[in-house]
């Protein structure tokens, strides 16, 4: 395996861990808060895309397209990703009102489930309105291909990494610096005892809600750009496996569900050209097709060795930078 | 009410006389068509009528051995159905007396009314359907398309003539039957041409993946003329975008999977310029073909589909044989056994498809039309491409 080869994976890698990432941390968040995992989180990732496709198409109504637009692609785009985050986040408020809060006091398994079913009501209604066709994302930036000495990098591909490490900075900063934040921590360490001195448990979980779908919402829209064809049940898979890249960092970590979620990217993308190798090596006839088995392998192995993930504690699930 | 009587009386007794049974004269040839007229797909019901009318109107008559015949339709509905295929296909055997039967058109119908066809001893052409089990160990049944395996030539020679390709890449979907068969057909019929090991890139994914970037640098790097991708419609977008972001700038090409659903509306400027192999194309089409369509389109005011093509080949081949008996004995028996044999023995049918030969099987080697999606996104006629 060659420098440009190594490059061109890690590239991919990067764009691909991204897209974990952003949805992993709505996982860590509610989690860390609610001691429970959102499971309609991949399906709300999937509604954040759709959004995003309806709010670009009518800005893109509104504004023209091509050379008669009135403003630059890229402007559309940030209020596309603005206007859908917000969007998003009432979904997000919706499902945590409708499904979580009745049930506060319910069996953990009830709770658990209750995500499955929305995720469920979800996809079908994508269908029911929508039809279930594939639809296709608008590109609102001019795609741009560079080649950097045989490695090829795109100008959304480095637009996808730099906004989502932005998104995650600010969370970063906003959970570390804001009052709210602060509540929000003190929330994850302890729900029962942090309501009796007057922060307001409702409260903290909507904006946990909110904040994780705005994430998911902005990740279904680079999402979009970069991979053009939505379909109802894009989220499913998807959703597992950031849920997965959230569990690998250590259930409640934002840090750890950021860098679990480039590093399940990594492991993914860089098993094809293991695979690769090792048929070369040994003159196997293993298919790329078994990249999950091996992927997933791996992060099982890995598991094995730290139960609490990379930057978990025992026990403890209080939300953690 | 007397005359409501007599007026019934009347209609029967034209019924009667107009009808086929009753009149069947020696010097009319019957063909039989058990198409869906009803029914979930009625569209290609109605290109099948469309296409056959068409060729009635051109050529009402055909001269046997010196002797006029005249030719007469009979359209049966299936419904879409299996069930209702196997009434529509023993009517017209048993009471209409067909000589021959064109249809019906879709597997799920062809494949069950071919045994009734074979079992009456009657030849039948299905235009359309690519399920080999149509016309396996039926002598009497044949088909007016090629099968799903056919492509993977096809696409082999077009990739070694057309851009002159010794290394070819492959990327399918392992877990679905089509595209990983026609895989595997491709990379035979390559690494025939080429010797072993000319497919560098024999890249695999499962359903609904939707990131082929890391697949995508290990095709580049084996340093491939051009990738195969025998996917369907939803899938090529995503693979086609992985190719250019990662710097593969060779031919992509794809099979008649790529036609199916609304690729252009998915795939938009990335697609254009790409190629794949299909039954027919409408756009850019010469010769008889083009007047064909002409033809057809100030008719009906549509495009012809492949579907009306290939009912329109099938007819022309029916035809034909009945020409290359030599005589028809008036013994709709005997004569249903001739024509089947002088199907069996046509060579290199002109078609607006194709030129086509029937193969033992029935099934037609006939050349693929190689499509360029050209610049304003349509599916236009590139190459005739044979096996």
């Amino acid at each position: 395996m060659n420098l440009n080869f190594f490059m061109q994976n890690l590239i991919n890698a990067l764009q691909w861990g991204s897209f974990y990432a952003l949805i992993a941390l709505g996982y860590s968040m509610v989690y860390s808060i609610l001691m429970l995992f959102n499971f309609a989180h991949g399906d709300i990732f999937m509604v954040g895309a759709y959004i995003g496709l309806g709010v670009s198409l009518v800005l893109l109504k509104i504004v023209g397209s091509g050379a008669a637009a009135l403003v630059p692609g890229w402007v559309v785009l940030v209020a596309t990703i603005l206007i859908s985050m917000f969007l998003t986040a009432f979904v997000g408020i919706i499902v945590e009102r409708v499904g979580y809060r009745p049930l506060r006091d319910a069996p953990r398994a009830s709770a658990a489930i209750t995500g499955l079913m929305i995720g469920i009501i979800l996809e079908t209604s994508n269908i029911l309105f929508l039809g279930g066709q594939r639809l296709a994302f608008p590109q609102l930036i001019e795609s741009q291909t560079y080649n950097l000495g045989g490695v090829f990098i795109t100008n959304k591909k480095i637009m996808i990494v730099l906004v989502s490490i932005g998104l995650m900075t600010t969370l970063h900063q906003f959970v570390t610096r804001s009052r709210w934040g602060m509540a929000m921590r003190a929330m994850a360490y302890d729900f029962v005892v942090v309501p009796l001195v007057g922060v307001p448990l409702n409260t903290i979980a909507v904006m946990t809600f909110a904040i994780g779908s705005a994430l998911a919402a902005a990740a279904g829209i680079l999402f979009g750009l970069a991979y053009p064809v939505l379909d109802p049940y894009m989220g499913v898979s998807f959703g597992w496996k950031a849920f997965v890249a959230a569990i690998l960092g250590g259930r409640g970590s934002i840090m750890g569900a950021c860098i679990a979620g480039f590093m399940l990217g990594f492991i993914e993308i860089m098993t094809v050209p293991g695979i690769q190798i090792v048929n070369r090596l040994f003159e196997l006839n293993i298919g790329s097709n078994l990249r999950d088995l091996i992927a997933y392998s791996i992060v099982l192995a890995i598991l094995v060795f730290r139960p609490h993930g990379l930057f978990g504690e025992p026990y403890s699930a209080k939300l953690r930078l | 009410m007397r005359k409501g009587l007599l007026l019934m009386v009347t209609l029967i007794g034209l019924g009667l006389a107009l009808s086929p049974a009753a009149g069947a004269a020696n010097d009319v040839i019957r063909l039989g068509f058990p198409i869906p007229l009803t029914g979930e797909n009625p569209d290609v019901g109605a290109s099948s009528k469309n296409a056959a009318e068409m060729y009635l109107k051109q050529v009402p008559t055909v001269v046997v051995a010196g002797k006029t015949y005249a030719l007469k339709f009979v359209y049966e509905d299936n419904e879409f159905k299996a069930e209702s295929a196997v009434k529509a296909i023993t009517k017209l055997i048993t009471e209409e007396e067909v000589l021959g039967v064109i249809g019906p058109q879709a597997s799920a119908q062809a494949v069950p009314a071919g045994e009734v066809a074979n079992n009456y001893a009657t030849p039948m052409i299905s235009p359309w359907s690519t399920n080999p089990n149509t016309t396996l160990n039926r002598p009497y049944v044949f088909r007016g398309c090629f099968l799903d395996p056919f492509q993977g030539p096809v696409a082999a020679n077009f990739a070694t003539e057309e851009f002159g390709a010794k290394k070819a890449a492959v990327l399918y979907d392992i877990a679905s039957d089509y595209p990983k068969g026609l895989a595997e057909f491709f990379k035979q019929a390559f690494e025939k041409i080429h010797g072993p090991g000319a497919v560098v890139a024999f890249e695999s994914f499962t359903t609904g993946d939707k990131d082929f970037s890391a697949q995508m640098a290990n095709i580049v790097a084996s340093g491939a003329d051009i990738l195969f991708t025998p996917q369907y419609y939803s899938e090529v977008p995503l693979i086609v975008r992985a190719a250019k972001e990662n710097g593969f700038s060779k031919p992509i090409m794809g099979s008649d999977s790529w036609g199916s659903g609304d690729l252009m509306g998915l795939c938009g400027d990335d697609c254009k310029g790409l190629f794949f192999s299909t039954h027919y194309a409408a756009a850019g089409a010469q010769g008889a073909t083009k007047a064909f369509i002409d033809q057809y389109s100030a008719a009906y005011g549509k495009t012809p589909d492949d579907v009306a093509a290939l009912t329109w080949d099938s007819l022309g081949l029916m035809i034909q044989a009945i020409q290359n008996t030599g005589g028809l004995s008036g013994d709709i028996k005997a004569d249903r056994t001739k024509v089947k044999d002088a199907l069996a023995a046509i060579k290199d049918y002109p078609g607006i498809t194709g030129k086509m030969t029937f193969t033992p099987e029935g099934d037609p080697i006939k050349c693929a039309v190689v499509v360029k999606i050209n610049d304003q996104g349509q599916f236009a006629f590139h190459k005739s491409v044979c096996p």
